[in-house]
């Protein structure tokens, strides 16, 4: 089995590709709102990556 | 006025669905004639897992004597074995990684939970689409 190293935001960024995958197929009934609903929760998931790690950044000091 | 669908909840329909849906992932959703939604599930879950393993994760094994240890490892647990046969595949062919410090293996080890974890959710969409709460 091959080694992988990812950095943070690349290991946060395919994590939630996945989730968005997962939650958008099971929780919508037609395939549109699947996808849109994937896509939303992959946006606010890349939108909480950023959010936090400015929050960290910034508090870090 | 539109008829509420039919609900069977009986264990014949919705068992066999839910446990081929925790052994193989998406299974379910194949064997209830979902092919689509369950080759997503399977390569959602399988990529997360394999990912997981790339990295080196820790599967988790039951221990611990105060109670926040054994909720993380029993936790863990349950849910590295939720990956259904992705986790024993890797046990009996000898995967044992220590839990080392590193911010890669870390991830791997969330890695291998989160893709049980997502298995679950799978389980929980099979068990509906079996029962008729949803199409």
């Amino acid at each position: 089995m091959p080694k992988m190293n990812l950095s943070h935001f690349e290991a946060a960024v395919l994590f939630a590709l996945f989730t968005s995958v997962v939650l958008g197929i099971i929780t919508k009934k037609t395939d549109r709102e699947r996808v849109r609903y994937a896509a939303y929760c992959f946006g606010c998931f890349i939108a909480a990556i950023f959010g936090l790690s400015w929050l960290m950044y910034l508090g870090h000091g | 006025m539109d008829q509420a669908p039919a609900i069977n909840t009986s264990p014949g329909k919705w068992l066999p669905a839910v446990l081929v849906a925790w052994l193989i992932p998406g299974g379910g959703h194949f064997l209830l004639k979902r092919p689509g939604r369950g080759g997503l599930i399977a390569a959602s879950v399988a990529a997360m897992f394999l990912l997981g393993l790339m990295m080196r994760g820790a599967l988790f094994t039951p221990q611990g004597n105060d109670l926040l240890t054994m909720v993380i490892y029993y936790g863990g647990f349950v849910g590295d074995l939720m990956s259904g046969l992705l986790y024993f595949l890797t046990v009996w062919l000898g995967y044992a990684q220590p839990d080392v410090a590193g911010h890669v293996h870390d991830y791997g080890t969330k890695f291998l939970v989160g893709a049980g974890l997502l298995n679950v959710l799978a389980m929980v969409d099979a068990f509906e689409i079996a029962t008729g709460k949803k199409d």
